[in-house]
């Protein structure tokens, strides 16, 4: 009972996510467009790759957002980094003391 | 680990300043090539790396201990968070670019960005070299 009730929610979730995939999606090679400020043609990459190099300088424009647009968002991608140095060092500190 | 035959001594040491100078130049020019502080910090991780396995951890050791690597790490994270302080301190929001930007595509451009990097690369090399001594010591059973 309880494998033939999963297996009824398996196919339900799969039928619908087929179902919305294939009606909701943007066409395959067109750009998504937004409403951002004034501009309606133009997504928010397009308006990063035309305004990036004169607002921060950056040559690379992939630097210029991971720094300069979110700059809080690497930040917390260092932390992340550091948390997990300080954990393998713990882990493995305590495994030696254990020996 | 008491390092391998001369040949692989000789390659190590041979190779050891160009793959430290790449990963250099990787973090530098974050702002200009593909690239940046996290790729280029695990190539210069790398190339300690490669000499520790060459020469053994004993004279690894006496070049990059373990407390370098430790206080490098947090020198690292202390100048990402120093250079935020600055656009705090000057009135704009943390983070902000107070530098001026300079001209495209030189070196010496794009204002903090390039030191932002600077502080990721050496924190990423020293977390990297961090995890290795971690795991070396733990199953070899040295004194850190």
């Amino acid at each position: 009972m309880q494998r033939v009730l999963a297996l009824g929610m398996v196919l339900a979730i799969g039928a619908l996510l087929v179902f919305t995939v294939s009606t909701n999606l943007l066409p395959f090679g067109s750009f998504p467009t937004r409403m951002i400020g004034e501009n309606f043609e133009n997504s928010i990459g397009q308006q990063i790759l035309e305004n990036a190099p004169r607002q921060t300088g950056a040559a690379n424009v992939v630097t210029s957002v991971v720094w300069g647009y979110r700059g809080y968002d690497t930040l917390g991608e260092v932390t992340v980094l550091f948390t997990a140095v300080i954990g393998v060092v713990m882990i493995f500190r305590a495994f030696r003391r254990r020996e | 680990m008491a390092g391998m035959t001369v040949i692989v001594r000789t390659i190590a040491r041979l190779l050891f300043p160009f793959t430290f100078l790449f990963g250099a130049y990787i973090v530098l020019h974050g702002h200009l090539t593909p690239g940046g502080g996290f790729p280029g910090g695990v190539i210069i991780a790398a190339s300690v790396v490669m000499l520790i396995l060459a020469y053994g951890i004993e004279r690894a050791q006496k070049r990059v201990s373990f407390l370098h690597a430790e206080v490098l790490e947090s020198v690292g994270g202390l100048v990402i968070v120093v250079l935020g302080l600055f656009g705090l301190l000057l009135g704009i929001t943390f983070l902000q670019n107070v530098f001026p930007l300079g001209e495209l595509g030189q070196l010496f451009s794009a204002g903090n960005l390039p030191l932002l990097y600077l502080g990721v690369g050496i924190k990423v090399a020293a977390g990297i070299l961090l995890i290795f001594y971690a795991m070396l010591f733990a199953f070899r059973g040295g004194e850190e």
